[in-house]
């Protein structure tokens, strides 16, 4: 076990990490909000295939990322218009959505399958410079990595330090008293969305135009779904979701380590190990009131009249 | 609340038949054709032949139909396995996970009992599969009732370790001399029967059986009563001495139990072996259409059968149009959205 490969294992770590932080940042507005989204592996999808399939015609992958955003809010917004102006049950609207991503993903993609892009162009990191560039070149990395923990701050900051962020957090805890305040809760749920959607559509962005660098169906491989998981884990708060991202995405590089050891571990027994860290830490603070869900996360505001 | 009794006098008021009913539903998939329809124009597809395609080979031939219904019976199943715990106000979205385990139970006994008469390992295998999934379902199920997590997150948090289990056993155990990502086809003695030279098994009888039984449960029985009761006002029925948490387990862990099956009759009556991602999201569309109807039997028969002739039609609609067959979701989408968006629809009946 050599430092390099360790260093490798780190890297390797921290670009699959990216997508995922991302888009759990996405979710903890939503969730915050008191919206669940379920459709989060459909909504990647379609930022996935629209963000590249830009890249593709334009040149541009910062185009593509542009493009992969917008797509992001615009299908948060069909999820907004079944929960928020139609009311519909949040975890089967989301559902819904996830089936619909497939679907456009499919369509938008289907042409673009097998076609090469300029990548998210890598920056070698200043200080590394004088390392030899076998390790220095595993630290290049692309702006969507370099903004990804700044990200996860201004999540924080303006959840926990604006006043839009209490609003928001507020419609979470109960709409009913939001409104009462003289605010508008579903306002502020569409405008969790939307900024939930651009942040899922940069998770997307990453996979397709930085980390895979190609387009395939069904390429988000359950992202979606562990992303939701990682939200719970980190138990609603966005700082917490860094250290959440690395552990979920580290599992594989963890069984490189324990196989090179001489410890065989079945992957799969592995790729548990987040899952039921995240029951374990439900189950350990669940009797704790102030450290759990939102209080009316899931339930629909059906507006005072 | 205000909310229920506004829809409690509307539902009076416009007392819909079931005429009505089918009526409404009708027009909402209708609608949801047309915006299908509208989006093949767009990428310059011909929409009715498209529908026509789709149409023609699920509902046209035997065998077209016989398709139609071997696609409804997981999702039949699974459907259920949401709409009974959802009557006690439990949220199950942990299917998708209890299918998995309850197949794995099913094709470890196929693997080691292989030797016994075709009757006696079906209903073994029946039995464990059963028995996976309520295991599987009662560990949300058991947190839940002591009042210390949120059933939905733990089920859904389990969806995603049980497909990771069965990789485990398929890889390490149980995966066949050619292929590490499937066992060997089982035994003609696990096999569920199939009827009249079609794919359709035994398991659609047995998803049409449960779902009449599910009707008179709920209408007749004590515990249908009872579990009304709990679904209307928990603290109520509490206070009128029903076990609230004994019913909150066993009901969670029957509908487990359901899916369980589901995952047994898929590996037994569809494919005939294990393999690893068995699924399609059955687990997730069942709990999409028991909720799109409220929970209702007869609903969840309809809606299933339509989720699966989209899903069948589409099929055709790949070879002759052209089109990844994924593009099929969309008009299964578009169907939902149809449905979803209009809620008092679904509400009314719960």
């Amino acid at each position: 076990m050599t430092l390099l490969s360790l260093l490798g294992i780190l890297s390797s770590a921290i670009f699959s990490a990216t997508s995922l932080l991302y888009t759990a940042l996405g979710e903890v507005i939503h969730e915050r909000a008191g919206m669940v989204n379920l459709g989060l592996e459909g909504i990647l999808l379609v930022s996935a295939a629209s963000g590249f399939a830009i890249t593709v015609q334009s040149g541009s992958p910062y185009l593509g990322v542009l493009v992969a955003m917008i797509s992001g809010a615009l299908m948060n917004m069909v999820f907004g218009f079944l929960v928020i102006s139609r009311k519909a049950n949040q975890l089967a609207s989301g559902l819904a959505v996830m089936f619909f991503g497939f679907g456009l993903s499919a369509l938008i993609g289907n042409s673009y399958v097998g076609k090469r892009i300029h990548a998210l162009p890598r920056f070698e990191i200043p200080g590394l410079s004088q390392l030899p560039t076998v390790v220095s070149s595993l630290f290049n990395f692309d702006l969507l990595i370099i903004l990804v923990i700044p990200a996860a701050i201004f999540v924080w900051w303006l959840l926990f330090h604006t006043r839009w962020g209490l609003g928001v957090r507020s419609v979470g805890e109960n709409a009913d008293i939001t409104f009462a305040s003289g605010r508008n809760p579903y306002l502020l749920q569409f405008q969790a969305l939307l900024l939930g959607g651009m942040l899922a559509g940069l998770g997307a962005a990453h996979i397709a135009i930085a980390y895979a660098m190609n387009w395939t169906e069904y390429m988000t491989g359950g992202r979606g779904f562990i992303a939701v998981a990682l939200v719970i884990f980190s138990r609603w708060h966005p700082i917490r979701a860094i250290s959440g991202a690395l552990l979920f995405s580290a599992s594989v590089a963890v069984q490189l380590v324990l196989q090179n050891s001489g410890i065989n571990i079945s992957p799969f027994l592995l790729e548990c190990i987040p899952y039921i860290l995240t029951l374990l830490v439900l189950i350990a603070w669940g009797g704790n009131r102030k450290l759990t869900a939102p209080a009316s996360l899931g339930r629909v505001f059906q507006g005072s009249k | 609340m205000a909310q229920n009794s506004e829809t409690f006098q509307k539902k009076n008021n416009l007392m819909p038949g079931i005429t009505n009913t089918i009526l409404r539903y009708l027009t909402m998939v209708v609608l949801s054709f047309l915006l299908f329809g509208l989006l093949l124009l767009i990428i310059g597809k011909d929409p009715i032949q498209s529908f026509r395609d789709i149409f023609t080979s699920t509902l046209g031939s035997p065998y077209g139909l016989s398709e139609v219904i071997v696609a409804m019976t997981p999702i039949l199943l699974t459907g259920l396995a949401v709409a009974l715990p959802s009557r006690i106000m439990l949220i199950n979205v942990g299917a998708e996970g209890q299918l998995y385990i309850g197949a794995a139970f099913a094709t470890w006994g196929a693997l080691t009992f292989s030797s016994l008469p075709a009757w006696l390992l079906i209903l073994l295998m029946m039995l464990l599969g059963m028995l996976g999934g309520a295991l599987w379902a009662f560990i949300p199920a058991y947190l839940k009732s002591i009042g210390l997590v949120n059933e939905t997150i733990t089920s859904l948090l389990m969806n995603s370790i049980a497909p990771k289990i069965i990789g485990f056993l398929i890889f390490g155990f149980w995966h066949s001399a050619m292929d590490t990502n499937k066992t060997a086809s089982f035994g003609p003695a696990a096999r569920l029967p199939t009827f009249f030279g079609t794919r359709v098994s035994l398991g659609v009888v047995i998803g049409l059986v449960l779902l009449i039984a599910f009707w008179l449960f709920m209408k007749y029985s004590r515990w249908g009563l009872e579990m009304r009761a709990i679904g209307g006002n928990p603290q109520s029925a509490r206070r009128n001495g029903i076990p609230l948490e004994t019913y909150i387990v066993l009901i969670f862990c029957a509908g487990g139990a359901i899916a369980g099956l589901a995952g047994m009759v898929q590996a037994s009556g569809y494919y005939g072996l294990m393999l690893t991602n068995f699924s399609i999201g059955w687990g997730f569309m069942g709990f999409l259409i028991s909720w799109l109807v409220g929970g209702d039997p007869f609903g969840i028969l309809i809606m299933s059968f339509l989720v699966s002739l989209i899903y069948s039609g589409g099929n055709l609609l790949q070879i002759t149009s052209g089109v990844p067959y994924s593009i099929i979701n969309i008009l299964l989408a578009l169907t939902l959205f149809v449905v979803l968006a209009r809620p008092t629809l679904s509400r009314g009946k719960k």
